[in-house]
């Protein structure tokens, strides 16, 4: 085998655009990491890491072919609901939240996996039903969905709970749940707002009532918004240029690495800049649909629509988030933001798209 | 037909499906076009209110508060000096419950219930975002041991601050008065003026004394650093830095250790004693006896201490040298003989007899001289000699209250000094129109009669009394009186000295001014009413001892000093000059209940004239006991 065709046959399942896409919003990520850190190459060289463990598993699973990709969802299901009840019994204490497993060698984060495993195993159930399916399926398809929800907004974590509930609808959606059921469905949901207001914590209500009136609590709560929003807005046009904005490197900026990096990056690429990120995040999202478009089967078609559509739920929560309309839930932006645990799993979708893409000639063929 | 039916279902399904996609692609679409109307929104519509926001959290504006400028006596000693010192402060916005926070500090650093109290007062009064003190004066080791805890005590921090200090403590604090921290009256009066920004960072401002009056000369220029401050208010970077200009220094015409001395020579007695060069009309000493400790005042007297002084009898916050207004007694003889001589009411030779007692016409109403029985014949000379009261009744009489009143004006008695300090009051000279306008009455004769021997309505403060014997002595030529000889930079050798020009000549003839001045010499010589006064001097003094009554005589009543409690004896007077010939200095003083000034007021002038004269030191005098007849005012 001459060397083109081993490189030939090491991106045959690679699909190019989608990695394209992937790429720059990775190198951005580098870049704005370099600054949000004040010019320090400690942040920039730990997520060049996790890029590289991400990357690896992306290769590794857009190389699996379907029957396997299926096969995982049971498992990977059950696996996660057994960490999950663990992190409720015996899981670490952080901030006030319980979400985290110690194993010993790493931590983990259980809720993470099943922002993958729920949809995958909601998936797999529809296909297996494919034929026959009854309004009993998708209310099965939504306890599969309910359970896991319940534990992890348990812990407490609203941001994460409410998008896998997101991930998890869009496949009900995509399955075909009738427009009437939806209608039932956010009837109840508003009617049961006064119900579950008291159920929340009092820092998730408060992150509600911040949502409304920032300025309320300009030190407290209210700070990250109004400070994240003062760095958007005073970006400008073109921006505060490369490592001169001033809101981060003076410290006024929040969580700048992770879930505000969105401010650092608009403060010093000003208007211009965020268009840029607009039409980068949106170009993956085109092919994440040009993907599910071209899908071959029911599995893969829920599959990809779910991950591409959840792409873009984080991607709006985030940067609204960070702009001032939307409360703040800790949601990262994808791709770009510092963590490990979000770039594996949203890479391991990416691998799953690329996946579905260069699988599926083989299927037919 | 099952194959059929397949794939019917299947391409019902990929149609169902693709419509789903499409309400998918347009569900992203209408999120994406939000943000981007946010992003438009944000960045370029309100740019510019961000962009100030973002300016604003960046660049703090740091005022560098100055140095307060030095009060110096005339020869360099300090009398109002900084020091620099370790507070303890609480940032008020940092911490919810300073009351816990203070118990938690109590069983590090001593906190007494004193500053606790002050604390409170502290607190009831600022502004929320301020830091109020809690200590002062922390010792090293109360520093080192808070140090270790800080951490413990978010919103507490040590501070090094400069603080004002007054060595010369109660001998000087109705002079130098002192500062204290700036209230909402007085931020209020800064906004008004204009000064609010040369005071931003500034907590103390001048509140009596010639720490209020010369405040604008002794607090100095803030200087202004502009710094860039991160999020946790820490300065990162200097981006402009404006140096402050250190208050200017006064250099006072007041002799500290004059001041000592007279302060001293009254003993227990409570008075007041000014003492002004006549040739320029610097004071040399100025005197409210009692005093208080003014250092406690600066950061706030705890209301126990404040209701001590301010409900003392003693009256000690009262600034009498420069507030207290009391009859001019006697003392006004020389003052009333040289009306008389101007209007030629008198000649200087004629003499009239004294029965001991006077009658205006008409009337039967008995107006008796101190003397009883009289002093027989008596010219002008010998009425200030002797005190003559009968003398004067006549003499007052015949002038007529529009003449005295305009003659006396002339000495400044009615008016303020005009001396460099705030609050002074200007005495009273009465008139028909003050009285018509006071008491709706008309003037009586009597009332005339009275202000010839300075009683009745007339008032005088110490201060004016020295003015005008200063004028006296200066050939009658007046210089406003100032406590303040010249004003230096702190920084550079410039000097600016405080104006001395006379402020106007009253042109009295130098034979009406010959005779008064040598009469009054005779006065403290064997034969006056305060022989005592120069009783061994080798200089003369030119004086006259005065008597302001406190408690009205009736009719026919007398006197009696055994009989009446101490607070209501007269109040002793004893103004004078020296050396008579070539006069140096000019006094007044005041001793309140002292009785007689030849035995209470006179001595206390004896000891100025001496130390000032001759660099004579007092040794502790007996007390002197009056000398019946002789020296009787």
């Amino acid at each position: 085998m001459t060397r083109r065709q081993l490189w030939l046959r090491f991106i045959a399942h690679l699909d190019r655009p989608l990695l394209l896409g992937i790429s720059l919003l990775l190198a951005t990520s580098l870049l704005v990491l370099y600054s949000a850190d004040n010019a320090s190459m400690d942040r920039p060289l730990a997520q060049m890491r996790n890029i590289v463990v991400a990357m690896t598993c992306m290769w590794l699973v857009a190389n699996l072919p379907l029957h396997y990709l299926m096969r995982t969802a049971v498992p990977i299901y059950v696996l996660g609901m057994v960490l999950l009840v663990g992190v409720a019994l015996f899981g670490e204490i952080s901030h006030g939240a319980r979400r985290w497993l110690n194993l010993g060698v790493a931590n983990l984060q259980p809720s993470e996996l099943m922002k993958i495993g729920v949809p995958l195993m909601m998936a797999w159930y529809f296909e297996k039903h494919e034929a026959t399916l009854t309004l009993k399926n998708y209310f099965i398809a939504a306890l599969l969905l309910l359970m896991p929800i319940a534990l992890i907004a348990r812990q407490p974590d609203l941001g994460t709970s409410l998008l896998i509930l997101a991930s998890g609808f869009y496949v009900l959606f995509l399955a075909g749940l009738s427009w009437r059921v939806m209608g039932v469905l956010l009837v109840a949901a508003i009617a049961s707002a006064p119900v579950m207001w008291p159920m929340l914590h009092e820092y998730q209500r408060h992150r509600i009532k911040m949502l409304f009136d920032p300025s309320q609590d300009a030190l407290g709560n209210g700070y990250h918004t109004i400070q994240a929003t003062i760095a958007v807005g005073s970006g400008g046009i073109l921006g505060k240029g490369y490592l001169n904005g001033t809101q981060t490197h003076l410290d006024f900026l929040p969580e700048r690495t992770t879930d505000f990096i969105f401010a650092v990056y608009s403060e010093e690429f000003g208007l211009l800049g965020s268009l840029i990120l607009l039409a980068l995040y949106s170009f993956v999202i085109w092919r994440g649909f040009a993907i599910t478009g071209n899908a071959s089967t029911y599995f893969t078609r829920l599959m990809a629509g779910s991950i591409t559509l959840t792409f873009a739920t984080y991607t709006f929560v985030n940067m609204g988030m960070v702009s001032g309309i939307l409360p703040v839930v800790g949601v990262p932006l994808p791709l770009i933001s510092y963590g490990g645990t979000s770039m594996l799993t949203l890479l391991l979708g990416f691998g799953m798209l690329m996946s579905i893409e260069t699988h599926k000639k083989l299927v037919r063929s | 037909m099952k194959k059929h039916v397949e794939f019917k279902n299947h391409q019902r399904e990929i149609f169902h499906f693709q419509l789903r996609l499409v309400v998918s692609i347009g569900f992203v679409l209408v999120l994406l076009a939000i943000l981007l109307v946010r992003f438009i929104y944000l960045q370029a519509a309100r740019h510019n209110y961000y962009q100030t926001l973002a300016e604003s959290n960046r660049i703090s504006i740091v005022p560098i508060v100055p140095n307060r400028g030095l009060i110096l006596d005339r020869n360099g000693v300090v009398l109002a000096r900084n020091y620099s010192g370790y507070t303890l402060e609480i940032n008020q916005s940092k911490t919810s419950d300073t009351e816990a926070v203070i118990n938690d500090l109590s069983s590090l650093i001593e906190i007494t219930p004193k500053d606790r109290k002050r604390f409170k007062k502290l607190l009831a009064e600022s502004r929320s975002f301020e830091t109020l003190m809690i200590r002062s004066r922390l010792s090293d080791e109360e520093v080192a041991r808070f140090a270790a805890q800080q951490y413990r005590f978010p919103g507490i921090e040590i501070k090094a601050r400069l603080f004002r200090d007054y060595p010369s403590g109660e001998k000087t604090s109705h002079l130098i008065g002192y500062i204290g921290r700036i209230n909402e009256t007085d931020a209020a009066q800064l906004e008004e003026n204009n000064l609010a920004a040369n005071y931003r960072g500034s907590d103390y401002i001048g509140k009596t004394g010639l720490e209020q009056s010369y405040e604008n000369e002794l607090h100095g220029t803030t200087g202004i650093e502009q710094v860039e401050v991160d999020a946790g208010g820490r300065a990162v970077r200097l981006l402009s830095h404006t140096a402050p200009v250190p208050g200017n220094t006064l250099v006072l015409s007041i002799d500290a250790r004059l001041q000592e001395i007279a302060e001293q020579s009254f003993g227990n007695y409570r008075g007041a004693l000014v003492a002004i060069d006549p040739n320029n009309g610097q004071v040399l000493a100025f005197v409210s006896k009692p005093g208080y400790d003014p250092n406690p005042f600066i950061d706030g007297i705890d209301s126990q201490s404040w209701d001590e002084l301010n409900n003392s009898p003693d009256v000690p916050l009262n600034n009498r040298a420069l507030r207290g207004q009391y009859p001019p007694g006697s003392t006004i003889k020389p003052f009333m003989a040289l009306a008389g001589l101007n209007f030629n009411i008198r000649k200087p030779e004629q003499t009239i007899n004294d029965p001991g007692v006077f009658y205006l016409p008409g009337s039967s109403r008995q107006y008796r001289d101190w003397k009883a029985g009289g002093h027989g014949s008596v010219n002008m000379f010998k009425a200030i000699q002797m005190s003559c009261d009968t003398y004067f009744y006549g003499l007052a009489t015949e002038l007529g209250i529009d003449n005295i009143s305009n003659y006396l004006s002339r000495f400044g008695f009615g008016n303020k000094t005009g001396i460099d300090m705030e609050g002074e009051t200007s005495g009273l000279l009465p008139s028909q129109e003050w009285k018509a306008k006071r008491y709706q009455q008309i003037w009586y004769p009597g009332d005339t009669v009275s202000v010839g021997i300075g009683q009745g309505y007339s008032l005088v403060t110490p201060l004016q009394l020295a003015f005008a014997t200063a004028t006296l002595a200066n050939d009658g030529i007046a210089y406003k009186p100032h406590l303040v000889k010249e004003v230096r930079s702190s920084l550079g050798a410039e000097k600016r000295l405080i104006a001395s020009e006379p402020v106007y000549d009253l042109n009295i003839d130098p034979a009406h001014l010959e005779l008064v001045r040598s009469a009054m010499v005779a006065v403290t010589q064997p034969g006056g009413t305060a022989v005592y006064a120069s009783l061994g001097a080798p200089y003369h003094i030119a004086g006259k001892t005065g008597t302001a009554q406190v408690i009205a005589m009736k009719q026919g009543e007398k006197y009696d000093e055994k009989a009446v409690d101490e607070r209501h004896r007269d109040h002793a007077w004893f103004i004078a000059f020296a050396p008579a010939e070539k006069p140096r200095i000019a006094l007044a003083v005041l001793a309140e209940n002292g009785g007689h000034g030849s035995s209470t007021a006179a001595p206390i002038a004896r000891k100025v004239l001496d130390y000032y004269l001759l660099g004579k030191v007092p040794k502790p005098l007996p007390d002197v006991k009056e000398k019946e007849g002789i020296e009787h005012d």
